[in-house]
């Protein structure tokens, strides 16, 4: 029987019924007395010298009230990156300066070069295109290897290169890994795109920017996955803002999926300028600029190399992957080709030895940051290929192989520096077969055959690192911050509960699901518990919600500060009951003493906390309010298998997906149809980026995929229904809650399967084709095919 | 400027517009009703879908001069008088086709204009209808579920499927 509320539960989102009536507040639904509009001019070429900027005519427009160009912040701070990654030679990255405004130079199409703010955004927008840009075009930097070649046009004059680092993991042991792929029985190489993608959330960023002259207080508004990093970041590196006089809030965020973690040029003017124009000033980024200023994501080029031996026993892994950064580092781009990556080229496989090079690239594009998955998605993909390829190349079961190989000892270390806790890739991929009916195949692929359709099915395990992170591993790695969450549980006097919490809600359903855990903990009804988030003058410092974290970091420390409320709410109890701590038990909000029927429920306990009449002030203090902050032990290492079917049209090419199943291992989980929502968007999302979406630049920087009409999102027709399942579970070992983490696992493990399952499919017609680059677009199909 | 009158969910309102105002803008900006969303400037996102004369519209596509005299529905007007949600409402929310709610809106007003048309479509139709809708949290799966569940159809096999 499921349970109705609590852990385990299906509970019905409370969050939906302000979503589903119009009643959501969006940053863009905020409007302030006052408020004065900023529109952006931003670069439309992508590398030149700025040799001027005419402003008097734009001055003289209706409703102007001020221009800002780059020079008005030279005074201030570039937007700060918050991870220093070291090279293979011991070396810090190199790291160009990031103006909030172009300054001398223009390095990427959509870069911000003048700033306009006005009454109504028509004026700003009518005043914007009368500035006169006096520029020189400078050859723009496109290409990665081009970029690192000697004499290529450098896009930052004062660093050495346009080479930000070359990073080799684990360093130590590269000559062993040569050595076993010289002596190995078989090699298997792949050389692959990970396609450039825009995460698109449906709500386009927006800020809005305010100051009180009144207490010199600084507010803005912004759809941030991160309310309080952004306060830290733009508070002490940006504007020089300490956090007491600046709050940021991020009310209902329409989706983020990564990208609206970093910190923005447009937060920080927008708070910059409401101060210098002395009005609240907002700006709302239309879609096609979200294209060319929302930081992107993957862009990577690999070579794969994977070494067996006689008996098909992965031997060793050695890979070379180029990295677009763009043109300045955003916030945490160093991080995603590297410790989010690097560390997960184990896979679900026990190789005994991995060398991983990557050089991160600076060129003239958009920057490039995490995006769903972040650096996972690119491990799953090229391990998940290659493996499918070496699999064909030997002429054995491609799942087969995986099995062969298969970690089933745990606790595992890899040789890439992460230990796996707990798994069961066995379980989930036995799971899968089920799900995926692929005692079926062979007759749907008979029936394809016969509509004059090639049927393809396709395979792939992932692991993820989730849950992120410990804070003193990852400031050895070169984070600048802590990844540590925060959680403060205040009791009312009647007894319901605001759990304030630094994590932070795009989607997940955190208002509905974190409310299980302490109704589970306490025994009290789900609604008489309350989150806030999303607003650092009411949350305690946390780091907010990306890497699947939310639950394993935040969650966690929600629960620690729980646990402090009991404790001293039972000291309360004991009291009132005239017993002693240790006798009384918590249950179905009732205090009782052990063995006998003395009781006294939860709100008579609270009550007495703030109505200390009767009450052992001399022990305890009154009220009843803790926070907890939690740093993990370890990541979470979430893992599944996915499968995927595709029937491909030979004489047009086209893909269509016609079952797509997902076996995963999240550990426990707190609300079942949360969690498969979440890998049902995953999933779309990973298909999209096999199938659909590419962001394309020409060789002149300029983007050709800017708007909806370029950039392929998924649509509902061009998916089926998925069948999920995550009943395999092995709980993480040390959280409180034993969760790994399930917002990712769906945009990691999807990929391969798609082209695995195309690869396929083309091999069944016939056709020798090994390999087709993302996204397998008809013509591409169709080429493939006809080449080969 | 020109002056324009509508009705929208039953109230008749007006407002003094230029003739680039779109008829989204007027509801987001004159009205303050920010349950319809923008997502796009291409018109196709579909975040911005209303209901003009019981059609389903682009409010991103149309000036709100042409919505003179129209008899305009937005989300805010989808639930019951009692304040219950509608058959679409309760269906989203019972099978959790919504994530962030950006898409939501939209969504609802599409999937109602679909039924009314057509009050029993099939899985294929209803993807087909929804190609001028983006939803990037869900993959879809709950919302056409629920579109199903919402025309009476059970649906308690496809998450099993
Ligand atoms: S805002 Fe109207 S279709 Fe996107
Ligand atoms: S629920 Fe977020 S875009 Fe659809």
């Amino acid at each position: 029987m499921p349970k109705d509320s609590g852990i385990g539960a299906s509970t019905k989102r409370r969050e939906d019924l302000r979503f589903l009536t119009g009643a959501g507040n969006y940053t863009d639904d905020i409007n302030i007395h006052g408020q004065a509009h900023v529109h952006f001019l931003r670069a439309d070429v992508a590398h030149a010298t700025i040799n001027g900027i005419d402003l008097a005519d734009a001055e003289k427009m209706p409703g102007v009230l001020r221009i800002f160009t780059g020079a008005d912040f030279e005074p201030v701070g570039g937007l700060p990156c918050g991870w220093q990654v070291t090279d293979k030679h011991g070396e810090p990255m190199q790291e160009p300066k990031h103006p909030i405004i172009a300054h001398g130079k223009i390095r990427h199409v959509g870069e911000i070069v003048a700033a306009v703010v006005a009454e109504s955004l028509a004026q700003a927008r009518d005043a914007a295109e009368v500035i006169g840009l006096n520029l020189t075009e400078l050859p723009a930097v496109v290409d990665m290897k081009t970029a690192v070649a000697d004499g290529t046009t450098k896009v930052h004059d004062d660093l050495t290169s346009n080479l930000c680092y070359d990073w080799g993991f684990v360093e130590e042991n590269k000559d062993a890994v040569d050595e076993a792929i010289k002596n190995a029985a078989h090699v298997t190489t792949l050389e692959l795109v990970n396609n450039r993608l825009v995460a698109n959330p449906m709500e386009p960023r927006v800020a809005v920017g305010e100051y009180s002259r009144s207490d010199d207080m600084h507010t803005l508004h912004t759809t941030s996955q991160n309310p309080h990093v952004i306060r830290l970041l733009m508070g002490a590196f940006v504007l020089g803002i300490p956090e007491h006089k600046l709050r940021v809030v991020a009310p209902d965020v329409g989706g983020g999926f990564g990208t609206k973690i970093f910190h923005y040029a447009e937060e920080a003017f927008c708070t910059f300028a409401a101060k210098a124009v002395n009005r609240p000033v907002k700006w709302t980024s239309t879609r096609s600029e979200a294209f060319m200023s929302d930081a992107h994501g993957r862009d990577h080029v690999t070579k794969i190399e994977l070494a067996m031996d006689a008996d098909n026993n992965f031997t060793a892994i050695r890979t070379e992957t180029y990295a677009n950064m763009g043109a300045y580092l955003s916030t945490f781009a160093p991080s995603v080709p590297t410790w989010l990556h690097g560390t997960l080229m184990a896979g679900n496989y026990k190789t005994p030895l991995i060398y991983v090079n990557v050089k991160a690239v600076f060129t003239n594009t958009v920057p490039v940051d995490a995006y769903r998955g972040a650096g996972r998605p690119e491990a799953t993909f090229q391990l998940e290929r290659v493996i499918d390829m070496a699999a064909r190349e030997r002429g054995v079961d491609p799942i087969a192989l995986r099995r062969q190989n298969f970690v089933t000892e745990f606790p595992y270390a890899t040789p890439v520096a992460v230990e796996y806790d707990t798994g069961d890739y066995e379980a989930t991929m036995a799971k899968l077969e089920e799900i995926a009916d692929m005692g079926g195949f062979a007759a749907r692929r008979a029936e394809s055959e016969k509509n004059g359709k090639l049927r393809g099915l396709g395979v792939n395990c992932y692991i993820e690192a989730c849950g992120i992170a410990p804070s003193n591993l990852v400031g050895q790695l070169g984070a600048r911050a802590g990844l540590y969450d925060a959680a403060t549980v205040r009791v009312n006097a009647t007894g319901s509960i605001s759990v304030m919490v630094g994590a932070h809600s795009h989607g997940q359903g955190h208002e509905t699901s974190f409310p299980q855990v302490i109704s589970e903990m306490i025994g009290i009804p789900e609604d008489q518990i309350d989150i806030v988030h999303g607003d650092t003058s009411k949350i305690p410092f946390g780091m907010g919600t990306y890497g699947s974290r939310s639950l394993a970091v935040c969650g966690s420390a929600m629960v620690r500060a729980a646990e402090k409320v009991i404790n001293k709410a039972k000291k309360i109890a004991a009291h009132l009951l005239e017993a002693s701590d240790a006798d009384i038990e918590l249950k179905d909000g009732q205090f009782s003493v052990a063995g006998t029927d003395k009781s006294v429920a939860w709100g008579d306990v609270t009550l007495a906390a703030y109505v200390p009449h009767n009450y052992p002030l001399e022990d305890i203090e009154p009220g009843l309010e803790e926070t907890a902050f939690y740093d993990p032990a370890n990541f979470t290492y979430p893992a599944g298998a996915y499968a995927c079917e595709v029937e491909v049209d030979p004489d047009t090419g086209k893909v269509t997906i016609e079952r797509f199943s997902a076996a995963d291992d999240f550990g426990n989980i707190i609300n079942p149809m949360i969690v498969s929502g979440q890998v049902h968007g995953g999933i779309a999302q990973g298909i999209g980026q096999a199938l659909l979406e590419n962001c394309a630049y020409d060789e002149n920087g300029q983007l050709l995929s800017a708007s909806y009409m370029d950039y392929t999102m998924p649509r509902a027709d061009d998916l089926p229904f998925y069948s999920v399942d995550h009943s395999c579970q092995t709980p993480c070992t040390h959280n409180p809650l034993g969760v790994k983490g399930c917002g990712e696992a769906g945009a990691i493990g999807s990929p391969p399967s798609v082209v695995n399952a195309v690869i396929d499919a083309l091999q069944s017609g016939g056709k020798n084709v090994a390999h087709i680059d993302m996204p397998l677009t008809p013509s591409r199909v169709w080429n493939a095919m006809n080449n080969a | 400027m020109t002056s324009v009158t509508m009705t929208v969910n039953g109230k008749s309102v007006s407002g003094d517009v230029e003739g680039r105002t779109l008829l989204v803008d007027f509801l987001r900006n004159d009205l303050r009703l920010t349950g319809t969303h923008v997502g796009c400037d291409t018109s196709q996102c579909g975040a911005c879908v209303v209901h003009v004369n019981g059609e389903a519209v682009k409010a991103c596509a149309m000036f709100a001069a042409e919505a003179d005299g129209a008899d305009v529905a937005t989300i805010e007007g989808q639930a019951n008088a009692d304040g219950s949600l509608s058959v679409i409402q309760q269906a989203f929310q019972d099978h959790h086709g919504l994530q962030c709610g950006f898409c939501t809106p939209g969504m609802v007003m599409s999937a109602a204009a679909l039924l009314k048309d057509n009050p029993k479509p099939t899985e294929g139709e209803i993807r087909e209808y929804l190609e001028g809708n983006i939803c990037r949290c869900t993959g879809y799966h709950n919302i056409v579920k629920a579109i199903m569940a919402a025309s009476g159809q059970d649906v308690a096999a496809i998450a099993a499927e």
